[in-house]
């Protein structure tokens, strides 16, 4: 599978990171490249098989769905890069 | 010999018998760490805190009754997160970011009295085979036989660094892929990655959730087994976690493998590995015989897909654990231009906080779980897997305990040398480590000579699940047997 420019330029939009576009070429090469070496798993007959869930064959642990903390908001906004008056601060969202 | 190059069982019992304090041991590590910035493997130092915890340490060791890792100085992984301390998984991402929390797997140490010395260069979010996509910079190999600078190996290459020119007595590493065997063989230490779900995850940085595992980097066989039982057992906070008893692990070395059935995978012997590791393969395999053990060729027929299956999931499950850093609750944030809304902030903190290769990963990750081809590369992946690990168990069933493989297809390479054209080059590095993380299995790296370059070797031993006591105790005949004692000579 070829990854072109414009395929290059989707993936890097849904995954949120800028690349320029003088940038996108390499990428796309890279992908490409990285992508050919997966074709390799066309070769194995998985005819029946059920992709792996889990890789130890036990049951998820369950707890009570009870509140175990609390009252951390300083802890919370601790290592935020921009907090104002107890809350995250992000620019704006809706015009 | 300065106390900084003593295991982990020398120490404890000095440590016991009053023949040294911890504050003593814990100041020959700092020492020896202040002496080797050259090698780049703490990037992070925490003497305050070392000390601190030593002088703890030395209060429980006079009461008598304190627990083997008690006063024992390590260095810790940087993707683990220590309370108020940086904790960055060499990622610039991450800068700044001062956990407010304790990992578990450092709160169980720190709880058993262990020192922690500072915290370890890493590839960033552990994703690479040569340390080399650090924000810090490169980790240098303390093995140094002509005048290039080699690799220690990655992820966990600070910690292999640190543990094999003696910075600390033994260190944390991860492993998703082969991050601790193959810095361990390529530093010549030991290293084992516990069985899935033997190690709690909570509080170590993420990058392939189905695959991450925590264990010990040591100077012995005997010190992995000391330090994996205070690392091991249940954690409600990692659902994951197995809820199982962990047994004594030291017990387990009993030396006595007579009987024990161990299994060569004619799969693991690929083209282009070169004579000298062939040949210490077959040196190891000629060891656990004369110890009594039964030599039984194997096959393990799906190994050949391990890699390009790994390099699905793993890059899969990245670019969803990796889509927390987005500039708003911690660590870095863009600076942002005049109009700039918050995809702007999101795509540009990505874009200026991660390295290539996280970034190469996250977009592939993306790309594989897009839709359209999550059915062609993830589910078939995932089916894929489940074939490896069939083969695996198809092997335990006839009866095999133990397999004896390579843990890299080369010793330590030169920084620069490999993977700046095409990644998939350095990718290759990890054929031989990635197939027991797909299939949960516990794994250990042990030295067992040095090629013709002079530089060591190691060969792993994989286990069967839960039994990493006995895998262990494998490890301890070959250990012994190889006798490897080579140390690198201080340059640094």
């Amino acid at each position: 599978m070829s990854i072109d420019i414009d395929t290059a330029r989707k993936v890097a939009k849904l995954a949120r990171i800028r690349v320029e576009e003088a940038d996108l070429p390499k990428l796309a090469g890279q992908l490409s490249g990285i992508l050919g070496f997966m074709e390799q798993l066309n070769e194995v007959d998985v005819t029946g098989i059920e992709p792996m869930v889990s890789v130890t064959p036990m049951r998820l642990k369950r707890r009570a769905d009870v509140v175990t903390d609390g009252n951390i908001q300083a802890q919370i906004l601790k290592n935020a890069p921009d907090a104002r008056e107890g809350f995250f601060a992000v620019p704006k969202v809706v015009e | 010999m300065s106390a900084n190059t003593w295991t982990i069982a020398a120490a404890r019992d000095a440590l016991r018998a009053g023949q040294i304090t911890a504050v003593d041991l814990t100041m020959s590590c700092l020492t020896a760490i202040d002496a080797a910035d050259g090698l780049n493997a703490f990037v992070h130092k925490t003497p305050d805190i070392a000390l601190e915890q030593a002088r703890v340490a030395d209060l429980r060791l006079a009461k008598g009754d304190a627990p083997a890792m008690c006063g024992i100085p390590l260095g810790i992984k940087d993707v683990f997160c220590t309370k108020g301390v940086a904790s960055q998984a060499g990622s610039n991402i991450l800068k700044g970011f001062k956990p407010e929390y304790e990992s578990s797997v450092t709160r169980k140490l720190f709880g058993d009295g262990a020192v922690m010395l500072g915290k370890l260069n890493m590839d960033e979010f552990a994703m690479g085979s040569s340390n080399e996509s650090s924000c810090y910079g490169p980790v240098v190999n303390p093995w140094k036989v002509d005048e290039l600078r080699r690799t220690p190996g990655g992820s966990s290459g600070g910690s292999a660094a640190a543990v094999a020119a003696d910075l600390c007595l033994a260190a944390t590493g991860t492993d998703t892929g082969g991050s601790i065997r193959q810095p361990a063989a390529f530093t010549g230490i030991t290293g084992i990655k516990p069985t899935y779900g033997r190690v709690s995850r909570w509080g170590v940085i993420a990058y392939a959730s189905s695959l991450d595992q925590a264990g010990p980097m040591t100077k012995s066989v005997r010190d992995a087994a000391i330090m994996l039982q205070s690392m091991a057992g249940h954690d409600p906070m990692d659902s994951t976690s197995a809820d199982l008893p962990v047994p004594d692990f030291e017990a387990a070395l009993t030396g006595d493998i007579r009987g024990k059935k161990i299994g060569i995978p004619r799969e693991y012997r690929i083209d282009g590995i070169p004579a000298a590791l062939d040949r210490l393969w077959q040196d190891g395999t000629a060891m656990l015989k004369d110890a009594g053990a039964e030599i039984v060729d194997i096959s393990l027929p799906h190994t050949k897909y391990a890699l390009p299956a790994y390099y699905v999931i793993a890059p899969a499950e990245a670019s969803s654990n990796l889509a927390r850093y987005d500039g708003v609750r911690y660590g870095h944030r863009a600076g942002l231009a005049g109009g700039d809304g918050i995809t702007e902030m999101y795509e540009k903190t990505r874009a200026e906080g991660f390295g290539p290769e996280a970034q190469r990963r996250i977009m592939v990750g993306t790309y594989v779980l897009s839709a359209g081809f999550y059915d062609a590369y993830y589910n078939r992946a995932r089916k894929v897997r489940s074939l490896i690990k069939r083969d695996f168990e198809q092997a335990f069933a006839a009866g095999i305990d133990a397999i004896l493989a390579p843990i890299a297809p080369s010793s330590a390479f030169g920084l620069g040398e490999v993977g700046s054209a095409d990644p998939v080059e350095m990718y290759l590095n990890d054929v031989f480590t990635v197939t027991l993380n797909l299939a949960g299995l516990p794994g250990v790296a042990v030295p067992v000579g040095l090629d013709q370059k002079g530089l060591p070797v190691g060969l792993q031993l994989i286990g069967r699940p839960w039994e990493e006591g006995a895998l262990l105790n494998h490890a301890y005949v070959l250990e012994r047997a190889a006798g490897f004692v080579s140390k690198p000579q201080k340059w640094w």
